[in-house]
């Protein structure tokens, strides 16, 4: 006797205390602590602050733990209590011309006002796995690890001193007033979409998303010339205006890696040949993506510039639509849901094709079909 | 640092009462039911909304969820089916949802129920006036697989030029002898837009014609909700020489014997072996009570032992 499939809640909860020990691990070693991840595993906890869009390490440590490690389920994570949160305030813009430098480079000029400073990078590492590392490790002595003293000028705003690259005033309406730049998580996109927008879009979207755009870019699919102006990493501080002091209170401070790119040049009848900009931001260290972001930026900005809009990285719906990995990942693995009502409409229409070209095959004379009645059935 | 992890600790809470009634906010609640009057207003029409990350994965009900959250009351008795079934996993998963968040009274009935929401089948019990159906919506765009840009088919919609849709339903004929699309069949609403029913199986199409019920689709990743008002007209697209027809079975529900309800194909064995019985499994069970036997069943009494 058939009876109908029960106790989904049953596999559920048992699913759920499943993953719970297999998250844990082997008892007989330490749980991980959140400071551990915070500070060890300093990267991925950028990355989910960066791509939840919320500057917590302590909570993106707690999503990277929850999260077994899988960083697009601890941004998930991070995301979900994001939402229920009260926006109190906006921020006033941050300055990152007075950030407080970790690493600040520029690949423009060989040397510049503030120095060309490496910080804590990876790169002129040679890859070689470190056995030093599977224990203890010796304590470094004698080494300065905060950030340097005084505020670095932007290689953007030396460029801008001499007109050689596009201004950036803030866009404003036809009566000379900056709109409100608003809030992709609060109301729907509605494309076409402004700088602003994309610029949102981009700061949440997935890093390998966008590193495979810009990359597109760099390889002929919308080229558009870029250098590594800057890129500077370091903390800033965060201003929230208080109407009642009539002046805006540092509230905390963040870090963050910002990328210039400047880009091959445009000219007009109105105005000399200048250089373009396409820009990056995004929480914590993490210039993979801030680059990325700076060169698809720079990409979609196409319509602005006139130019032909011929590649993937200069689409803006399809960029923009595609960019989040939260949607992406919910929509892709939806289809482990059951889907069988559909399937059942699909396999009945497949039936009845199949009969139908069995059946006209059959009054064909055409034998080598390997096709039979039968197999239809 | 101990200061932050002491906050921690406190901050976020496993504790679901931390959070409104029914999960939302009642601002974004707000902003919700302002977007579903719209759509009450302009059938069939795809009102954008601020669609808010929920803690569930998008592509899994969000729309949906979101849609229930902000019209379930305190008095309101909700049933949640997916696939036709009461059962099923993320039908269960939503269900568990609403009741911790909720605290609302639950039911499988469907003639009990004052809010459903489903997954891919409208019920087979005639819905009644005052019961709402939310649909979880993947993809509100009807046009989405014809033109995959939101200006261009937005501008469609606008223009009322829906040609392409005939085309493909026409090529479709040309190259199969029959409409190829089986499921998400597309609908014109009130004489006025083209509309995606959500993935049910065009079988139930029917059944949003006129129905007594209110019937609100949800998008939460593509941040759309649609309605249908009660007793508006709902037109399967066609032509003349080839109407629109539902998908036939030969057999009835071999559980409870019921004809003229969608079936699902159960592989029964390694052989070939396949059952039919009902997708609406609340139908099943309340015909199977009534003492209807289909061939492979058993009466009711005696399942139950």
């Amino acid at each position: 006797m058939y009876v109908a499939v029960k106790g989904g809640e049953t596999a559920i909860d048992n699913a759920h205390r499943l993953l719970a020990e297999k998250r844990r691990g082997d008892r007989r070693l330490p749980a991980l602590t959140l400071g551990q991840i915070a500070e060890q595993l300093a990267l991925s906890v950028a990355r989910v602050m960066a791509e939840g869009a919320l500057y917590d390490t302590q909570l993106a440590a707690l999503a990277v733990k929850q999260a077994r490690g899988d960083l697009i389920e601890a941004i998930f994570l991070l995301r979900a209590y994001r939402t229920t949160l009260p926006r109190l305030y906006d921020s006033v813009p941050v300055d990152t011309g007075a950030m407080l430098i970790e690493r600040r480079i520029s690949a423009c000029f060989k040397d510049l006002p503030g120095g060309q400073l490496l910080g804590p990078t990876f790169d002129y590492t040679h890859r070689l796995l470190d056995p030093n590392l599977v224990g203890e490790e010796e304590q470094t002595t004698d080494l300065q690890t905060g950030p340097v003293g005084d505020a670095v000028v932007r290689v953007s705003d030396l460029l801008a001193n001499d007109d050689l690259i596009e201004g950036e005033e803030p866009v404003t309406n036809g009566h000379g007033v900056e709109p409100e730049p608003g809030d992709m998580t609060r109301e729907p996109l509605s494309y076409p979409l402004t700088r602003e927008q994309r610029l949102q879009a981009l700061a949440r979207g997935d890093e390998g998303f966008l590193l495979a755009l810009g990359y597109s870019t760099q390889r002929g699919y919308g080229r558009n010339h870029p250098f590594a102006g800057e890129i500077r990493i370091g903390a800033v501080e965060v201003e929230i205006d208080l109407p009642e002091l009539g002046h805006a209170v540092p509230i905390g401070r963040v870090q963050l890696t910002e990328c210039q790119m400047v880009n091959q040049f445009r000219g007009s009848s109105e105005m000399p040949p200048q250089f373009t900009r396409g820009y990056g931001l995004v929480f914590g260290q993490s210039e993979r993506k801030a680059m990325s972001m700076a060169l698809v930026d720079r990409a979609l900005r196409a319509r602005e510039f006139e130019e032909d809009i011929i590649a993937p990285a200069q689409d803006e719906e399809f960029v923009v639509s595609h960019c989040d990995n939260v949607q992406a990942t919910g929509f892709v693995e939806h289809l482990k849901l059951p889907h069988y009502v559909d399937f059942q409409s699909e396999l009945q229409l497949i039936r009845t094709l199949r009969k139908e070209w069995a059946d006209g095959a059959g009054t064909d004379d055409d034998e080598d079909t390997g096709f039979s009645q039968e197999a239809a059935e | 640092m101990s200061t932050i992890l002491d906050l921690m600790a406190e901050q976020p809470s496993s504790d679901l009462a931390h959070y409104n009634f029914a999960y939302l906010d009642e601002q974004t609640k707000r902003m919700i039911r302002r977007a579903i009057l719209k759509a009450i207003a302009v059938p069939g029409y795809q009102v954008p909304f601020g669609s808010r990350e929920m803690p569930m994965p998008y592509g899994w009900g969000t729309g949906g969820v979101q849609v229930t959250a902000s019209i379930l009351g305190a008095e309101d008795v909700l049933k949640v089916i997916d696939q036709g079934a009461d059962d099923t996993t993320n039908a269960v998963s939503i269900r568990k949802f609403f009741e911790h968040v909720a605290g609302v009274k639950t039911t499988t009935s469907t003639e009990e129920a004052t809010v459903i929401q489903t997954r891919h089948r409208i019920p087979e019990r005639p819905l009644e006036p005052g019961q709402t159906i939310v649909f979880q919506v993947p993809i509100p765009e009807p046009l989405r697989f014809l033109e995959p840009r939101e200006t261009e088919t937005r501008a469609m919609h606008a223009l009322e030029e829906y040609g392409l849709m005939h085309v493909k339903l026409y090529e479709d004929i040309a190259r199969h002898g029959h409409i190829a699309t089986t499921y998400a069949y597309p609908v014109k609403v009130a004489g006025r837009y083209v509309m995606d029913p959500s993935p049910t199986p065009k079988f139930d199409n029917p059944k949003m014609h006129r129905n007594a019920a209110l019937q609100l689709y949800g998008a939460g990743r593509e941040a759309r909700i649609y309605a249908i008002p009660p007793y508006t007209e709902v037109v399967s697209l066609d032509f003349e020489d080839h109407p629109f027809e539902v998908n036939r079975f030969d057999r009835p529900c071999a559980l409870c014997g019921a004809e003229n309800v969608y079936l699902d194909e159960v592989v029964t064995d390694d052989a070939g072996g396949r059952m039919f019985v009902c997708s609406d499994t609340d139908n099943c069970e309340s015909r199977r009570a009534d003492g209807h036997v289909g061939e492979m069943g058993v009466p009711a009494a005696e399942a139950a032992e």
